[in-house]
């Protein structure tokens, strides 16, 4: 058990790419907490995707010791949270276990959008913060101006920021003393009774659900008896660990302390993230005021390709749900599709992880539906129904109206974008609510509606400004508009997979973009496939996908049989990517494709 | 069944910027050591079809007309010996119409060959330097008046769609070689085939002026129709003949029959039902030598076909025959004839013919006969035979 002065606990905020893992990689390494034979880039971020992606997904800890100047050994807690927007909540949560962070900001860039809300997300915890300038020793570093820029943006005092460059480890045992000298130490009361926070939990294949704890008071070891006050469970300690960032068993963990344990817990939903853990027998007096349950926002169809793998893919939801409890699935039958989930996601980010870990990790191939947000219906009889599916859309007859979702978008920009962003913004129904500068930097924010940003926004942001811009968002509420479902109709066929909500006065432009990418999309046939888009029974928009006229191979003699044979096989296995609407062969990739706007 | 054998010569001149076949350019050749090799393989696979009765023997390339005359008679009198023959032994050759080899022709008719393949592919020549042929029109002719004068049968290779050919260019030229009498007549689409010179310029898009697929269609009626006035109406794909004149060798492949192939990379088919075999030589001539010289064998694999494979392969061959294939070989092929949805879906759309006898495609179902046989493998049910 350590002493509550001898502890640190921190997590880093900072923009994508402004050097967070390599920060992180750089405090584990310079401290032997990681023998360096063991080191590889992006330690603490364990998924493949994170890796390739160069993102964090979920939250990861590492407890360092580190010697500092003053000749004490200190214990430092670090949380590595995701940066990306879908997983704010994850960061939030996290921050509550700390007591202070590390702003990371490029000495080039300077503060980002996410940046910024994770930044607030700190503060609302009562962080303690450190300023950290990345990358100063790069050409384009400017600290001084990027200074100025946190105080005028976030309005935190950067003139004792600490300069580094993580990358060749320059500074980095200035932070280990910042984070000594200028963080916070927790406070807590080791007699009291156990009051510990449930941080995170997750499923691992071989040790079942390993659950994370802050220890705010009391002390809690190998075998005791606990209990989760608001499940009400209560589960006997079978290993308890500290993280380096591999498990390493330990004794008991004090205040202040950050560990994991396992309690035969059978799956993730069986743990409450913000839950408070204490002992069975002596309780503590009050429960932490804990969390709120992320609720999903995008909703998509998932379908196998091959209507035999849906048990597999079953048994897969069933498993990533064991560990990401803010993913939704409830089975859904498409006339087109067959048998699939509707799932929610907390994004599109998360969206896109989850159908990629489905493919990787459980190597299902999937078809994956446009992804709608939750729209309130409006019903005459003064009901209100949630719709998730398009493809549940009442009939009209009965709807009074249609609310959407609406986010707060904080868009932060050079200016030299500012015009492509506000025409963005504004071709996707945006309303200009706020716009500041600092420095040659535009912060702007809009009110859009949610389903306008969850096709591929953030893409067209990325490539409008270069990668310049960042992109931050929260909802703020329900209002009704004009919004209709368009359906797709494929050789007269409508494909009940491709139908999607959408403003009436985009419609005509959704509807043009939709069978023109179909058009190219789908291979051509033996014979021409009217290629639709309509509103009800009034088509929109059409396209005519012309037959194929001649595919014959001019020479086939008897040294080419056996090459022909597999050929034919070949395109059979590539038939199971295709599903089958009426006469018509659609690849899965249009799916996908074709809900990419352009412009 | 007929029962025939392919004799793969893997040598030529230089090698052509369309070829995509297993020939070599090689600075030596031992005559001596082919034949025995040849005689040792003939030896060998003949012992696996001791029952056979041998009806066509085809040798190609490669270009066989650079084999000497006593090359070739070695092979077919080792033949003769080893299965018995039909009286109507059909020997095959495909020459190049150079001035070396039409002096050959004679050598060649009196080993046996009693049929010559002449690979005349243009009579322009102009067109003959594009597609690196060594050989210029007036060649071609003297070739033709030749071989017809020493040969019984003669066939003419043409390819069309050639770069910057107007469909017309093709039916004046098409006219003129139909004039000149031959039997049969091939007639190929120029295709390019990746791993060739023509297959990396187009890749880079430096190949011009090939036919779109509307003119493609243009140019395979315009084939059809001036080969039925002709008299020579298309039995295959792209092969055009009277009844007599059809290539027996070649029907064999077609017809899912049992062919022996000896030779550098040459594909053979032996047996039948269960016992059906795949039969694929080592392709490097000189490696091939080797093997059969010193291991007694030059094939590298020998595979059972499974009776799916065999359906499949019976489909991919048999359609591409105007008279289709009788459903009594499917159905002992262990086709399900009846339970095939996508036979029911092409024959209302028109790519089949509606028959209680055959499987056939109409010329339109011919003309996209790789999208057919998608489709109609794609719910093949094919019984354990």
């Amino acid at each position: 058990m350590t002493q509550l002065d001898l502890i640190r606990n921190f997590s880093i905020v900072a923009h994508i790419d402004h050097g967070k893992s390599t920060l992180a990689d750089r405090l584990i390494q310079s401290t032997g907490t990681v023998a360096d034979r063991d080191m590889k880039a992006q330690l603490l971020d364990s998924m493949d995707i994170e890796r390739e992606r160069g993102i964090t997904i979920k939250a990861n800890t590492v407890r360092i010791d580190y010697l500092a100047k003053d000749g004490k050994t200190y214990v430092l807690n670090l949380i590595d949270t995701p940066g990306h927007v879908d997983f704010a909540y994850e960061v939030s949560r996290s921050m509550r276990a700390v007591e202070g962070s590390l702003l990371v900001v490029d000495a080039s860039q300077g503060v980002e959008a996410q940046t910024l809300a994770n930044v607030y997300h700190a503060l609302d915890a009562g962080h303690e913060i450190v300023p950290v300038l990345n990358k100063i020793d790069l050409p384009a570093a400017e600290p001084e101006r990027v200074k100025e820029n946190i105080e005028d943006v976030i309005g935190l005092d950067a003139s004792n920021a600490v300069m580094i460059s993580a990358k060749t480890g320059l500074g980095i045992p200035d932070v280990l003393e910042a984070i000594v000298t200028r963080l916070p130490a927790p406070k807590g009361d080791r007699n009291a009774p156990l009051k510990a926070m449930l941080v995170d939990s997750w499923y691992d294949a071989y040790l079942g659900v390993v659950v994370m704890i802050r220890v705010m008071d009391g002390v809690v070891r190998k075998g005791d008896r606990i209990k989760m006050i608001q499940t009400g469970a209560a589960y006997g300690i079978d290993r308890l660990a500290v993280l380096r960032p591999q498990m390493v068993d330990w004794h008991e963990l004090g205040p202040g302390e950050i560990g994991v344990f396992t309690a035969s817990i059978k799956q993730v939903r069986d743990t409450r993230v913000g839950d408070t853990i204490t002992h069975e027998k002596k309780p503590c007096a009050a429960p932490l005021p804990g969390f709120k349950p992320a609720q999903p926002v995008v909703f998509c169809g998932l379908f196998p390709v091959d209507a035999a793998d849906f048990e597999d893919l079953r048994d897969a939801i069933e498993k990533l749900a064991l560990n990401d409890a803010s993913f939704s699935s409830e089975m859904e039958t498409s006339a087109a599709l067959g048998f699939g989930f509707r799932c929610g996601f907390l994004g599109l980010l998360h969206l896109e992880v989850i159908r990629d870990r489905l493919e990787r990790e459980y190597d299902l191939d999937l078809i994956t539906t446009a992804p709608s947000v939750v729209y309130h219906v409006h019903m005459r009889d003064g009901t209100m129904r949630e719709l998730h599916n398009p493809a549940d859309m009442p009939d009209l007859t009965h709807v009074d109206h249609i609310e959407e979702p609406r986010i707060k978008a904080t868009i932060m920009v050079p200016d030299e974008y500012l015009g492509d962003i506000l025409k963005l913004c504004q071709d996707r129904r945006g309303i200009q609510s706020n716009l500041t500068y600092a420095g040659n930097r535009a912060m702007v924010e809009y009110d859009l509606p949610l389903n306008e940003v969850v096709f591929d926004f953030y893409d067209r942001l990325k490539s409008v400004t270069k990668g310049y811009a960042s992109f931050d968002y929260s909802i703020t509420g329900y209002r009704e508009d004009y919004l209709v479902k368009m359906s797709i109709l494929v050789n007269d066929e409508p494909v009940d997979a491709l139908s999607m909500m959408v403003h009436r006065d985009r419609a005509e432009a959704r509807g043009r973009s939709m069978v023109e990418k179909l058009k190219d999309l789908i291979p051509r046939h033996m014979f021409k496939i009217p290629i639709q888009a309509a509103i009800g029974s009034r088509v929109i928009a059409r396209e005519t996908l012309s037959a194929m006229r001649k595919d014959v191979t001019a020479k086939c003699y008897g040294g080419d049989a056996t090459r022909k044979r597999k050929l034919l096989d070949k395109q059979k296995a590539g038939k199971k990517k295709m599903r089958q609407f009426g006469k018509v062969e659609i690849p899965q990739e249009a799916f996908i494709n074709a809900l990419k706007m352009d412009g | 069944m007929p029962f025939g054998l392919y004799v793969h010569w893997p040598f030529c001149e230089s090698k052509c910027p369309y070829c995509d076949f297993n020939s070599h350019v090689a600075e030596r050749i031992d005559p001596e050591r082919w034949i025995a090799a040849y005689r040792k393989e003939i030896e060998r696979v003949a012992n696996l079809t001791r029952d056979q009765v041998l009806s066509t023997i085809f040798f190609g390339g490669g270009t066989p007309s650079l084999m000497r005359p006593d090359v070739v008679a070695a092979v077919i009198d080792a033949a003769r010996a080893a299965w018995r023959s039909s009286n109507t032994l059909e020997i095959t050759m495909e020459a190049n119409p150079g001035s070396v080899e039409v002096g050959r022709f004679h050598g060649y008719r009196d080993a046996g060959v009693n049929r010559v393949s002449l690979g005349i592919q243009s009579l322009d020549d102009q067109h003959l330097r594009l597609l690196g042929r060594k050989h210029t029109r007036s060649d071609a002719l003297r070739a033709i008046e030749v071989a017809q004068s020493v040969f019984t049968r003669v066939n003419l290779d043409l390819m069309y769609g050639r770069q910057h050919q107007t469909v017309q260019d093709w039916r004046n030229e098409l006219s003129f070689a139909l004039g000149l009498g031959a039997g049969h007549m091939s007639l190929y689409q120029l295709t390019i085939e990746d791993g060739t010179v023509f297959g990396r310029r187009h890749a880079a898009g430096q190949l011009h002026g090939l036919p779109d697929e509307d003119l493609s269609v243009d140019f395979f009626h315009a084939t059809l129709e001036l080969c039925d006035a002709a008299g020579l109406p298309a039995y295959e794909v792209s092969n055009h003949a009277t009844h007599d004149e059809q290539c027996r060798h070649n029907l064999i492949y077609w017809r899912a029959g049992m062919y022996a192939a000896i030779g550098p990379g040459a594909h053979g088919r032996l047996g039948s039902g269960a016992d059906r075999r795949a039969t694929e030589a080592i392709r490097d001539p000189a490696a091939w030598l080797t093997a059969v010289e010193n291991r007694g064998t030059g094939d590298l694999a020998i595979t059972p076909i499974s009776a799916a494979e065999q359906a499949t392969e019976a489909l991919l061959m048999g359609l591409r025959l105007t008279a289709g294939i009788p459903l009594t070989e499917l159905r002992a092929l262990g086709i399900d004839t009846e339970t095939w949805p996508s036979r029911r879906r092409l024959t209302e759309s028109g790519h089949l013919t509606e028959s209680a006898e055959t499987l056939r495609t109409t010329l339109q179902g011919r003309l996209l006969l790789n999208a057919v046989l998608s489709e109609l493998t794609s719910d093949l049910k094919v019984a354990q035979t």
